[in-house]
């Protein structure tokens, strides 16, 4: 007979230690890079360790994120990276969410400096997607169900534009709106040293542009790239001898829906709702709108941009095309959101997209985001990313205030 | 705060399974895990948690399998790259630093739907370096390190030929164990020299299962169960990251142990442990891995093992359960069958081949070729 626990727990939160970042590092993002994933990873981690002042010899343990294995042909790609991302001898672990890997690898961070195991914990980032030949696309082949959908032939893309045309049609958004985002990003992306595709681009640019699969055009999608991105995440002690003015995790979330995404009303992300329910309680955030100052949604998809800012409560369901058309999203509006550049205007290395999520969130909290700084007083922000089938949202709030 | 296993779960394991996909597999461990644990996991589950590579199940992003046989949906659920034994790190370090109060972890192996099990492995290699090398099968990496280190430790045929014998036999009380047998040193010896000096019998074959863990803090621990079995210390490590660089005496799993081992608090290894679960994919391996946990001192090993003392009667009996060459290699789920193993002995549950004497046991894998990385669980009551 099963015995039930009478009462649902909740999540207790009662960690052992706070959580500060100290330290950030990317490399450029191109489509096509001359390094090896390794060396990658070496550059952001040299520059991570840099911007701490620590060296390989103080870290403790190291976390990688990569997404999908196909791209680079190699198979436990984790193994791989292991010694260009200084994970040679010491624990080290990769971990995987699909393209939700982005910020899901600094939630593990997160864990092991938060239950004690680790008091300097390396987060590694990595993607090398022009390996896979002709196209990364071909790599997403062998992500579907092998019997339900692979007989379809289906791609990304248009599985995107089912979704993007479900937001459009349930919220009765126009293209025109969407393509706001596209334009926002790719011109915040002009003062990040290390875009791909940043640009002054018009409305009409990304209406006119190449359809790929209507609705969806070529400039409201971001590029492959290559690229690596790396975070270092300490514990209080140690960050009081680092710096002053370190940057906190006040809250992390993640939530994983459903295979079976053709049962799912795609007009609202169910899964970064859920995740940043998870992280505002740790965070205790009650009002999201009011309480974030600075926002680095998921965007490699414009229209994704404003779905997830509704799905992490920056918005009402169908209000984010709005704020955006009044410039409340804009690096000197009231919720700046993307002022990295995001991926529409940085670029898209899966895993490595923390570069433009958990790194920016952390480098405009700690006022070091130069060119990209938002113009408001910034003391909370969050940074979320997405990815499998459109299936996992992962969450973190960041704060400069303890 | 302690973590505790409160309820244990697997399927299998069997030579091939043609009428369970990967994903009933999955199932059938979970749902008798969650069902030993007392537990709804749509209510009171707070971390799922999957160990799997994505070549190994032939998928490009594995993750998205995940939720709906475990009952995960709408949860924290996420996909650690790594043996079992990575996975009950990271519930551990869940349960540690308050993210979750009960956590469940799963590891699966489908390995007979596995084509081109060689072709797999080869890319895992360094395409540069290591990729090009000839055309041979994967295990002349194990056979080039069984090489060198019987040659360092002066180990011969017949002591690691002993290993077989006695997992295959232990096997034999084991309902779950496909490749048992009753045999001897000589029908070992009379095994083809496959990758000389590794002979066929010495490489653990392939074998399907699934196993799911649900772990919970010290405080529900108390309220589900009367027999919880504390996960006393946890640890892993890399070495580097192919065979070109490691050093071939299992240096990851000395230093995972070493991490482990301070957790639970333990100075020496051979007195306090009761029993041992070891990666024994090939033969040699358990020598290796028995070293690597301080169980015996290096050069000694190999006699200790054909004199008798890891046997199930022996002083420190490692793999009574019959381990990988009695079991099979089950890719990442071979930590989960290992702490497996030591769970069920530790909680009386072993059936026939339950030890009189087990209080503190430590379950250890290692990722495979052609990786130096591995992780080790202490276990106690």
């Amino acid at each position: 007979m099963i015995m039930e626990v009478e009462k649902i727990k909740g999540l207790k939160f009662a960690k052992k230690q706070d959580v500060a970042i100290v330290g950030a590092g990317m490399t450029t993002w191109k489509r096509r890079l001359n390094e090896t994933g390794k060396e990658l990873s070496y550059i952001a981690v040299k520059q991570a360790l840099e911007e701490a002042g620590l060296t390989i010899d103080d870290v403790e343990m190291v976390v990688m994120g990569s997404a999908p294995d196909t791209f680079d042909g190699l198979h436990m790609k984790g193994e791989y990276l292991l010694d260009g991302s200084g994970g040679s001898d010491r624990p080290y672990m990769r971990v995987f969410v699909g393209g939700g890997t982005g910020v899901f690898a600094p939630i593990a961070g997160y864990w092991h400096v938060a239950s004690g195991l680790a008091d300097v914990c390396l987060v590694v980032c990595e993607e090398k997607m022009s390996s896979c030949y002709p196209h990364p696309q071909s790599g997403f082949k062998y992500i579907w169900d092998p019997i339900l959908d692979r007989p379809l032939n289906p791609n990304l893309i248009w599985i995107f534009a089912l979704e993007m045309r479900r937001y459009m049609h349930v919220n009765n958004i126009k293209h025109e709106d969407i393509a706001l985002v596209s334009v926002k990003n790719k011109a915040n992306a002009l003062d990040h040293p290390c875009a791909q595709v940043a640009e002054k681009i018009t409305v009409e640019d990304v209406l006119n542009s190449e359809p790929m699969a209507l609705p969806v055009r070529r400039l409201d999608v971001s590029p492959p790239s290559d690229g690596a991105a790396a975070l270092i995440m300490v514990a209080p002690h140690i960050a009081r001898q680092l710096t002053d003015e370190p940057v906190w995790v006040d809250g992390v979330g993640w939530a994983l829906d459903t295979t079976m995404w053709y049962n799912r009303d795609l007009y609202f992300p169910r899964y970064v709702a859920e995740a940043a329910k998870m992280a505002y309680k740790m965070a205790h955030i009650t009002d999201p709108r009011k309480e974030i100052d600075v926002a680095e949604p998921y965007d490699p998809f414009d229209y994704k941009e404003l779905h997830h800012m509704e799905g992490l409560g920056l918005a009402r369901k169908g209000e984010a095309p709005i704020l955006t058309r009044e410039g409340v999203t804009a690096r000197d509006g009231d919720l700046p959101t993307c002022p990295s550049g995001g991926l529409l205007g940085v670029g898209n290395p899966i895993a490595a997209t923390m570069g433009v999520k958990a790194c920016e969130l952390y480098w405009q909290l700690a006022y070091r985001a130069g060119k990209r700084q938002v113009a408001k007083e910034v003391t909370t922000g969050v940074c979320q990313a997405w990815g499998d089938l459109m299936q996992v949202g992962t969450v973190m709030v960041m704060s400069n205030k303890r | 705060m302690r973590v505790a296993v409160v309820g244990v779960g697997y399927s299998g394991f069997n030579a091939n399974t043609p009428d369970l996909s990967w994903k009933e597999l999955m199932f059938e461990a979970a749902v008798r895990a969650y069902e030993d644990a007392g537990i709804n996991p749509r209510r009171d589950v707070d971390s799922f948690i999957t160990c799997a590579e994505d070549i190994w199940e032939g998928f490009a992003i594995f993750d998205e399998f995940v939720p709906d046989q475990l009952g995960a949906v709408l949860k924290p659920t996420c996909t650690i790259c790594g043996d079992f034994i990575y996975g009950l790190a990271t519930a551990y370090m869940h349960i540690k630093s308050g993210l979750a109060d009960i956590a469940v972890v799963e590891a699966h192996s489908k390995a007979s739907d596995i084509l081109t099990f060689g072709g797999a492995i080869k890319f895992a290699m360094d395409p540069v370096w290591l990729r090009q090398i000839g055309n041979a099968h994967p295990y002349y990496f194990a056979a080039l390190e069984m090489s060198q280190y019987v040659n360092e430790c002066c180990i011969d045929e017949e002591q690691v030929a002993s290993v077989v014998v006695k997992n295959k036999n232990n096997a034999r009380l084991n309902p779950s164990a496909p490749y048992s047998g009753r045999i001897g040193v000589e029908d070992v010896l009379n095994s083809p020299m496959v990758f000389d000096p590794l002979r066929k019998i010495e490489i653990a074959p392939r074998a399907d299962g699934a196993i799911v863990f649900v772990l919970a803090s010290d405080e529900i621990a108390k309220e589900l169960t009367d027999l919880p079995v504390w996960l006393k210390g946890v640890g892993w490590w890399s070495e580097t990251s192919n065979y070109d660089t490691m050093s071939f005496n299992a240096l990851y799993a000395a230093k995972a142990a070493k991490m482990a081992y301070k957790m639970a608090g333990i100075t020496n290894a051979a007195k306090e442990i009761d029993f041992a679960e070891v990666d024994d994919r090939f033969a040699f391996k358990e020598i290796q891995h028995i070293e690597a946990l301080e169980l015996s001192k290096r050069f000694e090993t190999a006699t200790l093992m054909a004199e008798g003392y890891f046997d199930r009667s022996g002083e420190i009996p490692v793999n009574v359960s019959g381990g990988n060459l009695g079991i099979g290699n089950l890719l990442e789920a071979t930590g989960g069958q290992k702490s497996l193993e030591v769970v069920l002995q530790l909680r009386g549950q072993a059936g026939k081949r339950q030890l009189s004497k087990a209080e503190t046991g430590v379950a250890q894998a290692w990722r495979y070729i052609p990786t130096a990385s591995g992780a080790v669980a202490v276990f106690g009551v």
